[in-house]
């Protein structure tokens, strides 16, 4: 019977030479789901994605994934996943249909099927107009949407996502969002890595990666209510100064400005974080507003992303 | 003019670091010239020796085999067999083991006594200029009769029959051995850059991910561009018969089979250097590497007999060497293909080799 989860791993690591690109990394991720991967250029997003499928050989650990041991079952694997690279990777010298045309085939989907399956994917991502034009001539957001027509024509069970929407407007990406929960909703599980924060609090879960590691893992919503930051915002007509005064205090995670505003992430074991910030600003002689703010889950990435980099923290 | 020589400096400096990350460009500043003054200080000889002759000596005598030794002290021939009659020397020409053969009717000594007669045959495959012009210096060969008694020069010794190219046009012979060649430039090329350019353009990081199997991606490479190699060779053919006069002897069936191998061959090689190069312009300059010496050593610009030992071993192992050889024969000589089996096997081993040794190169992994 197939388990729960479409992904599962333990201890999955990938060494390039010294660099550890990919540190003892635990998935369960479960089907018909959106799981996203958050994290920063070069956090291991793309080499754990290529291992999953078997792109990557793994230097340790175990993976499975809809139940195929991965790297050995590899081949299987593949008939029944959708791949969408980070670059634009279909043919640019030839016309939408043909390039459709070729995958079809390429995945042995019947030809009494693959027409229909070819029409459907034209009108579902909106590109019936563009059918005779050659992929080289699409903009971003029609690249885009042809890629993921393309890595859904076989209609896989999952489809892993290397940063989809990397290179399109907000607009273009909000409509690719709608079409994955339409595909969740048809019963296919989604990995998608992204480095947007608005994106990775669509995702019904997420890991977020930093130096090839989970440095957090949960719904978004929890991972914003359970931070280990309280959000302080100081407003006041200086605040390059008010930056200057906490940026080095002790159990200040972050401050960031925002316009006139610097919002400021303290340690909870610091406890009353308004109270906390205040006294450092009357300490530098500084006037200011300052008031509590929900988290964000950049707040989340701010505090978790910090921990890495202390000894000690995993 | 607004020169600055510090962009200039710059600009260059640049170019510089850049081609030593370049390794393979950095081999070829020292690889081409060392290999072009290699191949033509030492393999390539325009004065031909050593030409392979067998002896049909029907007179037997003292006499008859002192000719033969004579000419064998010229160094131009090596007597590699003695058959009995004309036809058994014609098959051995057709068949492409000798260059030359020789000729000495019963009646030897007799003709050699008589002013103006030749006194033997040689029976020559003119089919190459080079290999022509050398044998026929044979008939200036100055022979003793008696110790002291000389014939002139004007009286040639032998008569000179030249098979298979009779009216010595250079045409005939070059039009053949340019199928090879043209072959060998445009196949491995086509093939070198395929893989590569789809890895540079990021298409293939997409194709590994699907259930494509190796062997289809390499033999779907391969196969559109045999039907494009045989319309090559239709077209020389066609030039080649309509504005030189350039025979076909032997099976149109049999030019088309060899070209067929020796096409798949080509691409099979090309497959190799594009799971080896990293880039386009590598792929081209290791075609360019592999096609030089092809052009040089097979046979196509010089002949195979004048040159060294260990560069005819190399060029043994070019399929161009084989095919040249076949695709004359059978042009030319009008040969049956299956008479130069061993130039079809070779050919063959080399198909089956290089596309083996691309499948396995290839791996549908990107570490």
């Amino acid at each position: 019977m197939n388990s729960a989860y479409a992904i599962e791993s333990t201890g999955l690591t990938r060494r390039f030479g010294n660099l550890t690109a990919v540190d003892h990394i635990d998935l369960a991720i479960p089907r018909e789901r959106i799981f996203g991967f958050l994290g920063p250029n070069g956090s291991g997003k793309s080499t754990t994605i290529r291992l999953l499928c078997g792109l990557l050989t793994p230097s340790e650990g175990q993976v499975s994934v809809l139940d195929y041991r991965i790297p050995e079952q590899a081949e299987v694997l593949k008939q029944k996943i959708g791949y969408m690279t980070q670059r634009f990777s279909l043919y640019e010298d030839l016309t939408v249909r043909v390039n459709l045309n070729f995958i079809a085939q390429i995945y042995r989907i019947r030809k009494a099927e693959r027409r229909a399956r070819i029409e459907e994917a034209l009108a579902t991502y909106r590109l019936e107009e563009m059918a005779q034009q050659l992929a080289g001539t699409l903009s971003g957001g029609q690249r885009q949407r042809l890629s993921l027509a393309a890595a859904t024509l076989h209609r896989p069970e999952l489809l892993l996502l290397d940063e989809p929407t990397s290179a399109v407007d907000p607009q273009t990406r909000r409509d690719f969002w709608d079409r994955l929960f339409d595909l969740v909703d048809a019963g296919t599980t989604i990995l998608v890595s992204t480095h947007y924060m608005d994106e990775a609090e669509r995702c019904h879960n997420l890991a977020i990666l930093d130096h090839g590691r989970i440095v957090a893992n949960g719904e978004p919503k929890i991972l914003m209510r359970d931070m280990d930051s309280d959000v302080v915002e100081v407003e006041s007509d200086r605040p390059r100064q008010i930056a200057r005064a906490l940026a080095h205090a002790d159990n200040i995670v972050s401050v960031t400005q925002l316009g006139a505003r610097q919002r400021v992430l303290v340690d909870k074991q610091q406890g009353d974080a308004n109270g906390y910030v205040r006294q450092l600003l009357d300490a530098a002689g500084l006037q200011a507003v300052c008031h509590d703010a929900p988290p964000s889950l950049e707040d989340v990435f701010v505090t978790v992303t910090r921990n890495t980099h202390l000894p000690g923290m995993s | 003019m607004n020169l600055s020589l510090t962009r200039l400096l710059a600009i260059l400096v640049k170019e510089l670091q850049q081609l030593r990350r370049d390794r393979l460009t950095f081999g070829m500043i020292v690889g081409i010239p060392l290999l072009q003054i290699l191949l033509f200080g030492y393999a390539i000889n325009t004065d031909v020796r050593h030409l392979s002759a067998a002896v049909a000596d029907q007179s037997a005598t003292q006499l008859s085999r002192r000719l033969v030794a004579d000419m064998e002290a010229t160094q131009v021939i090596d007597v590699i067999g003695r058959v009995a009659t004309a036809a058994e020397l014609k098959a051995l020409l057709d068949s492409g083991e000798i260059n030359i053969g020789i000729l000495i009717p019963p009646d030897f000594e007799r003709r050699l006594q008589q002013k103006g007669r030749r006194a033997a045959q040689l029976m020559i495959d003119g089919s190459d200029p080079i290999i022509l012009s050398t044998a026929r210096s044979l008939t200036n060969m100055t022979f003793n009769r008696r110790s002291n008694e000389r014939r002139t020069s004007a009286d040639e010794l032998f008569e000179v029959r030249n098979y298979y190219n009779p009216e010595r046009r250079s045409s005939v012979f070059v039009v053949p051995g340019l199928i090879g060649v043209i072959l060998t430039m445009t196949m491995v090329l086509f093939t070198a850059v395929s893989i590569v350019r789809e890895r540079e353009r990021g298409n293939l990081e997409l194709l590994i991910n699907t259930p494509v199997t190796t062997a289809e991606l390499m033999i779907g490479k391969i196969v559109p561009y045999i039907v494009i190699g045989l319309v090559q060779v239709t077209l020389i053919m066609l030039l080649g018969s309509l504005l030189f006069r350039v025979p076909v002897n032997g099976l149109l069936v049999d030019v088309y089979l060899v070209s067929l191998v020796f096409i798949a061959a080509n691409l099979g090689l090309g497959l190799v250097i594009s799971t080896l190069a990293k880039n386009q312009f590598q792929a081209m300059q290791m075609t360019f590497f592999f096609f030089l010496p092809s052009m040089l050593l097979s046979g196509f610009m010089f002949p195979f007999e004048g040159m060294p030992t260990a560069a005819r071993y190399i060029a043994e192992l070019l399929p161009l060497t084989h095919f040249l050889r076949l695709i004359r024969g059978i042009m030319l000589r009008g040969v049956e293909m299956m008479h130069m089996a061993n130039d079809i096997y070779a050919l063959l081993l080399f198909m089956l080799a290089s596309i083996g040794l691309a499948i396995l190169r290839f791996k549908k992994r990107l570490d």
